[in-house]
């Protein structure tokens, strides 16, 4: 009777919850981990779609090859007068890795200059990511994609430019 | 009293576990005053499931990856058990009871596995899988015919380890041929015919491939062997206790067999090595020559026995298993049929082992829908090349396209697979696949009517290149390696 009160009082006292740690976790080197923003990408994906391509104000960067197994297309609705990206939405064939490059790549673009987002580098995406070294191409496909979108939009401009 | 009190506060304060390490996996309770051997916990469970890796699931996956190993079924570990902690002996220890009940048992476990391929308990020897029982058969065969024989035949979609056992005998000087496969898997027997040497000194072919199912024609292969009188070798690891075996019938030289594959245990394999007419082989493991010399080392009873009882198992339910297995095939395929289109089986659908599905989506890529299917247990291709980032070879070698290779998802069903498990993974599946078709900018192209196909490689600056597979390049090499396929993002600013 005392030992099961004192084990009562003894249990309580000592026990330790544990405390999961996963930002310790990520990046810790060990093989086909994912980082649990890249998981949180893949499951709940920010702004998937597609915009009318044809529309002035929009710019569409498709890049990569079905062979490699990596294709994304990303595309920004660029406001005309201040030359600020006021969307973004992205499709993307490719493992989680490039789901979650392509992803962040639209939420970084969102509410930035065109001359802004040209500088965003891949490394600043994997670093984001924690994406280990052999997914770093998804990154740079992603910062392509951005690219891409721009020049897109920037000949759209300059053709509608002309015809005035 | 007290001191039990003392005593018990002190072995708790003691048991407090420690900060966890870096690997949130696992970590180890220290217990100083115990005896007991360390354990290891997966450091995440509570009520809401197990987080590893980043993942969260909530409780653990329906398994169906049979293919890469399979539960062992309790009535084998029944059998297992008195050989640890009771009969324990050496089986080779000839001068007390300890080994010579062990020794009964090897031998009947010997005769269990020699039952089911019709063969003679003289003519198998036991190894550590059926990776070691390949490379007995490949390297040794050669090596102790090397005068005379000097080429050896084999086929694209063999395991691994039979294809590295065949490089490494072409960095000694060997001719290897690497024989294509057709579309849907089966090797052409003229094909076959043609490239046999009068100094070929070894076929080798597998019965059930590991990663699509297709099931070789043996019979047939065996008859050309014969007719040429060249040995034949066949990895019969995913074969063995599911679909029917005869040594003898299918003119068999060697055979590879692997334990923990028909629900036994692991670090068990065989090798058949026929006796009429006789086969010599050079043994790999030197030793005390256990084993008919050909493979020395003590053999591990308990694994025997439970190989043994597997064996025997496996020959009595066979037929059960297999309609059952059938069944659940064909509901899991119209269970996904159903839903979604643009899914294609991998390899022949008539000459298929049942329990092997391999399924490509189209307009999926594979790794970001196994991602999704986190609750499912299954695998893309097989587990030996899910490290690297090669799409399958066994699927390149197909003639699958390159965007489909990187797809396909492997289901295996098993003796202990049921109803609710497949239809679960039926269900997400479907869910998963339409999930990332929404997000898929290929399946909106198709959707709008582009051809995919013609459209090669897309972007500004990057030129992304499709990999030539041409047959000559292949049969020398045998597989592209991760760097060749990487190559395909070449930056030209």
């Amino acid at each position: 009777m005392l030992r099961h009160v004192t084990n009562r009082i003894l249990g309580q006292a000592l026990r330790v919850p544990a405390t999961p740690n996963p930002a310790a976790v990520g990046g810790a080197g060990l093989p086909r981990m994912y980082h649990e923003r890249v998981v949180d990408h893949y499951n709940h994906p920010r702004n998937v779609g597609s915009f009318e391509k044809n529309e002035e104000d929009v710019g569409t960067g498709l890049v990569g090859a079905p062979a490699c197994g990596d294709v994304m297309k990303l595309q920004i609705k660029v406001d005309n007068g201040t030359g600020k990206i006021v969307d973004a939405v992205f499709k993307t064939f490719g493992c989680g890795s490039a789901i979650a490059s392509s992803s962040v790549a639209t939420e970084w673009v969102k509410g930035k200059q065109m001359e802004e987002v040209l500088n965003i580098k891949n490394t600043e995406i994997a670093k984001h990511l924690s994406l280990p070294p052999v997914k770093l191409h998804c990154s740079m496909l992603a910062e392509d994609a951005i690219k891409a979108a721009v020049k897109d939009y920037e000949a759209k401009r300059s053709k509608a430019n002309g015809k005035h | 009293m007290t001191s039990k009190l003392l005593a018990a506060l002190l072995r708790r304060s003691l048991l407090k576990p420690t900060t966890s390490s870096c690997y949130s996996t696992t970590f180890i309770h220290r217990r100083p005053l115990s005896t007991a051997a360390a354990i290891v916990e997966p450091l995440e469970e509570d009520a809401n499931g197990i987080t590893m890796k980043g993942v969260k699931i909530s409780g653990r996956p329906l398994y169906l990856d049979v293919q890469a190993t399979s539960p062992v079924d309790p009535r084998v570990l029944d059998a297992m058990l008195p050989y640890y902690v009771s009969r324990y002996g050496n089986p080779h220890s000839r001068t007390h009871l300890y080994g010579w009940e062990s020794e009964n048992a090897v031998e009947s476990g010997r005769a269990q596995v020699a039952a089911l391929i019709n063969a003679s308990p003289k003519e198998i020897i036991f190894t550590s899988g059926a990776t070691e029982s390949n490379n007995i058969s490949i390297k040794g065969v050669m090596h102790f015919y090397k005068d005379k024989k000097r080429h050896v035949i084999t086929t694209q979609t063999e395991h691994k380890c039979v294809l590295d056992s065949c490089r490494h005998l072409q960095q000694e000087g060997f001719d290897v041929t690497y024989l294509p496969v057709k579309p849907d898997g089966l090797i052409d027997l003229e094909k076959l015919r043609e490239s046999i040497r009068p100094d070929t000194g070894l076929i080798s072919v597998m019965m059930v491939n590991n990663e699509i199912g297709v099931i070789q024609p043996m019979e047939e292969i065996g008859k050309i062997c014969k007719e040429f009188n060249v040995p034949l070798h066949t990895d019969a690891a995913q074969a063995l206790g599911k679909i029917p075996i005869d040594v003898d019938k299918m003119n068999i030289s060697l055979m590879s067999l692997s334990g923990h594959k028909i629900y036994g245990p692991k670090g068990i394999g065989a090798l058949y090595v026929r006796r009429r007419p006789r086969i010599r082989v050079e043994p790999q493991m030197n030793g005390g020559g256990q084993e008919r010399g050909l493979r020395s080392g003590t053999v591990p009873t308990p694994l025997v026995v439970g190989f043994g009882a597997a064996c025997e198992l496996a020959m009595r339910e066979m037929e059960y298993d297999d309609k059952r297995i059938k069944a659940l095939q064909e509901r899991l395929l119209d269970g996904i049929r159903e839903k979604i289109d643009g899914v294609v089986v991998n390899g022949s659908t008539e000459r298929r082992y049942a329990g092997n599905l391999n399924l490509s989506f189209a307009y999926v890529e594979g790794e970001s829908l196994l991602m999704g299917l986190k609750e499912v247990a299954v695998s893309s291709g097989s587990a030996c090349t899910s490290a690297s980032l090669e799409p399958s070879y066994v699927l390149r070698a197909l003639g699958v396209e390159e965007d489909m290779a990187h797809t396909s998802i492997r289901y295996g069903i098993g003796r202990f697979t049921t109803e609710e498990e497949i239809d679960r993974a039926a269900e997400l599946t479907v869910k998963q696949v339409e999930k990332l078709r929404e997000m898929s900018p290929l399946y909106e192209m198709v959707k709008e009517g582009i051809d995919i196909k013609k459209v090669a490689h897309f972007g500004y600056g990057v030129v992304a290149g499709r990999i030539q597979l041409d047959q000559s390049g292949r049969s020398s090499s045998g597989h592209l390696s991760s760097r060749e396929s990487n190559l395909c993002l070449i930056r030209l600013c």
